[in-house]
């Protein structure tokens, strides 16, 4: 099997803040790869540089062969993402969302007709296609943001956080998807998460980040070996230490703080 | 939409009488280009600024992860944007006829629609470029109060500039919004201050340059 993602010595800067460094590790075509590390390690920042949201300062990046700084479109049409945040357009309804993504990837209208009832379909969302998103719950929007991922058949699909927040069997649902993809498709899944037990049950293999750099590698066995643990959340500990990181403030109380702040 | 229906039903009536004794005519017919032009400019700036809402709230995300040129999403934001807020001005004008304004739809209409468009383009690429510098709502009053509002004030969309002091012209003459106004005024009532011509050719040029700059600083945005 050889590497869909590479990366080499990759690191961002921000001003004086190193907030990735020069980090390297790769990514086996049709893995299932769990990308895990503590808040402000670095997660948020490396993904945006593999899905070309984001210049690195240096180092190389290669997604399915393509350099994500020179070959930005190549890049691009060979992975789907589904954000921790949502990314849909609230007012426009399930099936708008989905139309509008074939029509930013490229497709034709017939594909678009059929993938979009397929996928939609797969995710159990068919019958509220003409919904308004913003009617959705949090796991509703979730598997639509999958299916609308997995429209344009992308080789890769990143998913950062994916089962954040859902109910046991949403989160089932969505892993039942995210494996069927990977053994039906052999989709290379990359993801990121902070439930341990689903890494640890899901993952192929692991990378750990922590203040920038990578500090494991390798299967969960392996990771377990390596630190004398029962569990991957153990084994987490180990590595990053019990201390509770400091995350930035999310959009949504940042607009909660604005509008305090106007009264 | 609320705001330019108060402005030209508070001043159009309000003010009418002195206009029409200062010997200048029927205020409403003078008046309601200009709050045409007030409308388009405010739906303009939102639907451009909207980006930093869509940053915030995650659309936006999709659109720059998606293989498609930042030009071609500044391009389909700006146009589409300039559309809707054009249908809005058609909107008010409409609202102005039930209030007494009146024009020669068949001549006028081709003309009108082109200014409304351009002074649209002008203003959703202006939106676009203000929001792409901006990371949240904080400063967004600001520019209303500091950029739009005097651009709008100083554009003879409320008073003729023929006899008006001589620093006022000259601001005028400054201000974008001047040559689409008076486009207006001429599409609509044939009477123009720069002449239609002048207006046309400030407007296309600008409109080329300013989606140049609203693009530039689209294509830096980061998320």
């Amino acid at each position: 099997m050889d590497s869909i993602i590479e990366v080499n010595n990759l690191t961002k800067k921000f001003g004086d803040l190193t907030a990735v460094d020069s980090i390297s590790f790769e990514v086996k075509k049709g893995e299932v790869f769990a990308f895990l590390g503590p808040n402000g390690a670095g997660k948020s920042t490396t993904i945006k540089m593999l899905t070309t949201l984001l210049e690195p300062t240096s180092g190389e990046v290669k997604v399915a062969g393509f350099d994500v700084g020179k070959q930005e479109s190549e890049v691009r049409h060979s992975f789907g993402i589904v954000f921790q945040d949502p990314s849909l357009d609230e007012d426009l309804t399930a099936y708008e969302n989905m139309d509008l993504h074939g029509v930013l990837y490229g497709l034709n209208r017939k594909e678009r007709k059929e993938r979009v009832e397929g996928l939609m379909k797969f995710v159990e969302l068919w019958d509220r296609q003409k919904d308004l998103v913003k009617r959705f719950s949090g796991g509703m929007k979730r598997r639509l943001e999958i299916a609308r991922g997995l429209l344009h058949h992308p080789k890769i699909l990143f998913l950062d956080e994916p089962t954040l927040g859902l109910d046991p069997q949403t989160r089932n649902h969505i892993w039942n998807y995210v494996k069927d993809m990977n053994q039906q498709e052999q989709m290379t899944i990359f993801f990121t998460t902070h439930y341990m037990e689903e890494a640890q049950r899901i993952a192929g293999r692991v990378a750990v980040i922590d203040h920038g750099k990578i500090i494991a590698q390798g299967s969960p066995t392996e990771l377990l070996a390596q630190t004398s643990t029962q569990s991957l959340e153990d084994a987490f500990l180990v590595l990053t230490g019990h201390e509770i990181r400091e995350e930035a403030p999310d959009n949504w109380s940042m607009m909660r703080n604005i509008r305090k702040a106007k009264r | 939409m609320g705001q330019p229906i108060l402005f030209l039903l508070a001043l159009g009536f309000g003010f009418g009488p002195i206009f029409q004794r200062a010997g200048q005519g029927n205020y409403l017919q003078f008046l309601a280009p200009g709050v045409v032009a007030m409308s388009i400019i405010f739906f303009s700036v939102f639907s451009g600024v909207e980006i930093i809402f869509d940053r915030q709230f995650g659309f936006l995300k999709e659109t720059l992860a998606a293989p498609v040129s930042r030009v071609s999403i500044m391009l389909g934001r700006t146009l589409g944007g300039a559309t809707v807020a054009t249908l809005q001005g058609l909107l008010v004008i409409a609202i102005a006829m039930i209030a007494g304004f009146r024009f020669n739809v068949l001549s006028s209409l081709p003309l009108l629609l082109l200014f409304m468009f351009l002074i649209a383009v002008v203003f959703t690429a202006l939106g676009t470029a203000i929001g792409s510098l901006m990371r949240d709502f904080h400063g967004f009053q600001l520019i209303v109060n500091f950029l739009i509002m005097p651009l709008f004030f100083l554009s003879g969309a409320l008073f003729p500039l023929e006899g008006s002091p001589k620093a006022i012209m000259t601001i005028a003459a400054l201000d974008p919004l001047s040559y689409g106004v008076d486009g207006l005024r001429g599409a609509l009532m044939q009477t123009t201050h720069f002449g239609l011509h002048l207006d046309l050719l400030v407007l296309l040029c600008l409109s080329a340059a300013i989606i140049g700059v609203g693009a530039y600083f689209f294509s830096k945005v980061q998320v």
